[in-house]
């Protein structure tokens, strides 16, 4: 029942600037996709290639076995023909009509007899747990609600795909935390297709089944959150992924095994034995001791930033600083001498130049 | 019109009705034809044949020629006219300026003098330029004023130099001086843009932070009070006061009480007065020519106001895009075009058949063209500023939801914008109703209207029957305003395109 997407090669201008890059992915049935990026990455754009809002200007994009946009053989389906949802950061609700008729309006479009109509209403209303609101007009409801009516709306005409555009950034962070929840379960059960658009990390790691994270126009990574978290393809993805941020320190191959980071080296596994790396250490995969230990190296507590669930921690070694994560209220005092224990598991190596992910295995 | 509720609540506020009340009357009231003609019923001597004005009545001799016609009287009218003009220029941009630009300046010492002078006047100084060019070039084109305290004494400008070379049959002169206005109009345009129009932005300020504070005036406060409702008092109600003491004259030139008559209003026809006509509210000429003047208003009204929803749909579109540029763009020269000098591209066109131009010189349909296109750039200004205020998610969603170009355009952006296409409509309509330098050469016996109906009576001399129809025409000017007001106090300032 859940339809496939696929998008070759789509390239979107505007003016000069290239929108979208030669973008392809392969949507598979029935999951959730998020597009990650900071602001101007394309995401966005993406959408509403996808949605029929935007005519790309190269490349082509399948719905199911539809070929609905080809710029070589000049197809473009209009919106309205895609059998798509769209849910908007800024709800676009129809500000002159009741919440009954916004929901209606697909249906009546379709000529859908007045009982089913009424049917769904009821239905998608309670999908969003919004039953009572029909004759409220869009203004009277908090922002809160006001999206959960734009859900509804999706909902009652049954789209065979989702699109959501920053759907939750409008409200605040508590009603977001809800509204996730409530996305991800709506998702599970009607199992359709959806393609989400965020430039929050959090939305993205917690919601999708895929991943894929933008810059300029160009997919960096198209993974699993479990793969873009802990193996970020670039050190763009690797440094956009992760709060706090990922530490990254610049060394170079010495041997076998052995990256020399100047003030001190880290043992991990790779095949090169030679050339400039960046070192991509997430702040929770470095343990702290509190006396010397062989293979631990001594840093000091620059700054200590206990947050309730967690602790931060800002460690110095000459120049070279490091952010540690750990949990609990730390009992670590400013300025005191701590010692750092690195997993070389959770290491990863980039070419410096190209800022790739290098293998650790081949 | 549930829409309506909340969407202009902050028009509803009391200080805000104060304001558009005042400029509602302030704008039909020196209505130029109106202060022209009273100005007349006080000033007039016996120079053009014609009976004594009040001035003479009372003082006991006539007022020097160059107070009762000519230049003098003239520029008086025009600047009373369009004062209201430039006021509306110039309030907005106060409006648009956030009051801590002000508050800056005072905190560090400066008097209120020296911030008016060196903060707030630069910042409207654009404003100011602007009015002062776009009313130069309106008064080119002005023929009411002009006509009736010049031509008595054959002081001619080139809109009443104009009609004159056209009624003597004298095509080719008639259309030298409209091709003369318009290219007076198009320097003054120029100008305008060079010296404004890259310092326009000041006008749309706007969002976040903004704070438009009125200043106190303290102990000014009652001087400004008062000598504004003076000169209120003067220029408005003054003139009417005159106008309307002059209908009831029996005689013309006979100020005392014993020559008070209802005959103008609603005598029987009498050959002792009038030339016979009976008076105005019995005239079947007055109602035939009123009718003509409400059907062209309502034809003009509708039109326009539909072409306004339509070009501002089109034109934020295809915002961005070249066409839709030269389409606003386009939609904005027929406001720079004189009005009498309008008129005489019209007659040019369609006086004969020419090529695919049917014939329609004396056809009440061209009168209709004609006023619907003068209107076009308000009604595309304030199509676009309505449509603007749609966001374009709303016109998207319905698009994802299946619906077509049509049905988006009448569920959606039609309803939200329903409000600036009534403003629009009824500004259209009280605009055509006094419309006169416009249509003044294309009116024909058969569709006539009441504005030159009036100047008709006025030129044949019968003062009286004009005076009451520009009171009539004043009456439905105000209550149009009234009416505006009630939907949305700011559509006056939108209409009139800023």
């Amino acid at each position: 029942m859940a339809t496939p997407i696929k998008i070759n090669n789509l390239t979107k201008k505007f003016g000069n600037v290239l929108a979208l890059d030669h973008v392809s992915l392969v949507i598979e049935p029935g999951t959730f996709v998020t597009l990650l990026g900071p602001s101007g990455c394309g995401k966005t754009t993406l959408l509403r290639c996808v949605a029929g809002l935007e005519d790309p200007d190269g490349g082509e994009i399948y719905i199911g076995n539809q070929l609905v946009f080809s710029y070589d053989k000049g197809i473009s389906l209009p919106s309205s023909k895609r059998d798509l949802g769209l849910v908007f950061q800024n709800y676009a609700l129809w500000p002159h009509m009741k919440v009954d008729k916004n929901i209606t309006f697909a249906l009546e479009i379709q000529k859908m007899p007045k009982a089913e109509m009424d049917q769904r209403v009821k239905e998608s209303l309670k999908e969003v747990q919004m039953e009572g609101y029909e004759d409220r007009y869009p203004r009277e409801m908090s922002g809160g609600q006001q999206q959960r009516i734009a859900l509804a709306r999706m909902l009652a005409y049954r789209p065979k795909i989702f699109l959501m555009d920053e759907p939750l950034s409008n409200l605040d962070a508590r009603l977001r935390m809800d509204m996730r929840t409530e996305l991800k379960r709506l998702h599970h059960i009607s199992g359709a297709t959806t393609i989400y658009v965020t430039h929050d990390q959090v939305e993205a790691l917690t919601m999708s089944t895929s991943i894929a994270v933008m810059r300029e126009g160009v997919v960096q990574q198209f993974d699993t959150p479990d793969k873009v978290y802990h193996f970020p393809a670039n050190l763009f993805v690797a440094d956009f992924i992760g709060n706090p941020k990922v530490n990254l320190l610049e060394g170079r191959i010495s041997g076998k095994n052995t990256v020399d980071l100047g003030l001190f080296k880290l043992t991990l596994d790779t095949v090169k034995s030679s050339g400039d790396v960046v070192v991509g250490i997430r702040p929770e995969d470095v343990t702290i001791v509190e006396r010397p230990e062989p293979g631990a190296v001594e840093f000091s507590a620059y700054s200590v930033l206990p947050s309730g669930a967690d602790s931060t921690i800002i460690a110095r070694l000459g120049e070279t600083e490091l952010t540690i994560r750990v949990m609990g209220i730390s009992k670590i005092q400013m300025d005191q001498r701590i010692w750092l224990k690195f997993d070389s598991q959770t290491l990863n190596l980039y070419d410096k130049e190209s800022g790739n992910l290098i293998n650790r295995w081949n | 019109m549930a829409i309506g509720g909340n969407m202009f609540r902050a028009l509803r506020h009391h200080d805000f009705r104060l304001y558009a009340g005042g400029m509602a009357v302030s704008l039909a009231g020196t209505w130029m034809q109106n202060m022209a003609q009273a100005w007349l019923v006080f000033f007039k001597n016996r120079l053009s044949g014609g009976t004594p004005g009040v001035y003479e009545y009372l003082a006991g001799q006539p007022p020097p020629n160059w107070l009762a016609y000519g230049p003098v009287p003239i520029i008086i009218c025009c600047a009373l006219h369009y004062y209201t003009f430039f006021f509306l220029f110039v309030s907005a941009a106060l409006m648009s300026i956030d009051s801590s630009l002000e508050e800056a300046g005072e905190l560090m010492g400066a008097n209120r003098w020296r911030i008016l002078r060196k903060i707030t006047l630069p910042l409207v100084l654009p404003a100011l330029l602007s009015g002062f060019i776009m009313t130069f070039s309106k008064v080119m084109g002005t023929f009411g004023g002009p006509n009736i305290l010049g031509s008595p004494i054959n002081y001619y400008v080139v809109s009443t130099r104009l009609r004159g070379s056209l009624q003597a049959g004298d095509k080719a002169d008639a259309f030298v001086l409209g091709i003369m206005l318009i290219m007076f109009a198009m320097v003054t345009i120029g100008l305008n843009q060079r010296l404004v129009g890259t310092r326009r932005s000041y006008e749309t300020i706007g969002g976040r932070g903004f704070v438009s504070q009125p200043s106190k005036l303290r102990q000014w406060k009652k001087f400004f009070f008062i000598s504004v409702i003076i000169f209120q008092l003067l220029v408005l109600l003054l003139p009417l006061g005159l106008l309307t003491y002059d209908t009831f004259l029996l005689r013309t030139g006979d100020y005392s009480f014993s020559n008070l008559t209802l005959q103008n209003w609603i005598g029987q026809p009498n050959p002792l007065y009038n030339d016979g006509e009976p008076g105005v509210l019995l005239n079947p000429r007055v109602y035939k020519t009123a009718w003509n003047s409400i059907k062209l208003a309502l034809y003009t009204a509708f039109f326009t106001a539909l072409l306004g929803v339509l070009l501002g749909y089109a034109i934020v579109k295809g915002r961005g895009t070249r066409l839709a540029k030269l389409v606003d763009q386009l939609a904005y020269i027929p406001y720079v075009i004189p009005g009498i000098a309008f008129g005489a591209v019209y007659i040019a066109m369609f006086a004969k058949k020419m090529g695919p131009l049917p014939s329609l010189y004396g056809t009440f349909a061209l009168l209709v063209i004609v006023s619907v296109a003068k209107h076009i750039p308000y009604s595309s200004r304030s199509g676009v500023s309505a449509m603007m205020q749609v966001g374009r998610e709303l016109e998207e969603a319905a698009q994802v939801s299946g619906a077509s170009v049509w049905q988006r355009f009448r569920r959606i952006i039609f309803p939200l914008t329903i409000s600036g296409f009534f403003s629009g409509f009824l500004l259209t309509f009280i605009t055509t109703m006094r419309e006169l330098s416009l249509i003044i050469l294309l009116v024909t016996r058969d569709t006539q209207l009441l504005a030159s109906l009036t100047m008709k009576y006025v030129e044949a001399g019968r003062d009286q029957m004009g005076n009451i129809i520009v009171l009539i025409l004043v009456l439905i000017t105000i209550t149009g305003n009234f009416i505006i007001g009630r939907f949305s106090g700011g559509s006056l300032k939108k209409g009139l395109g800023g």
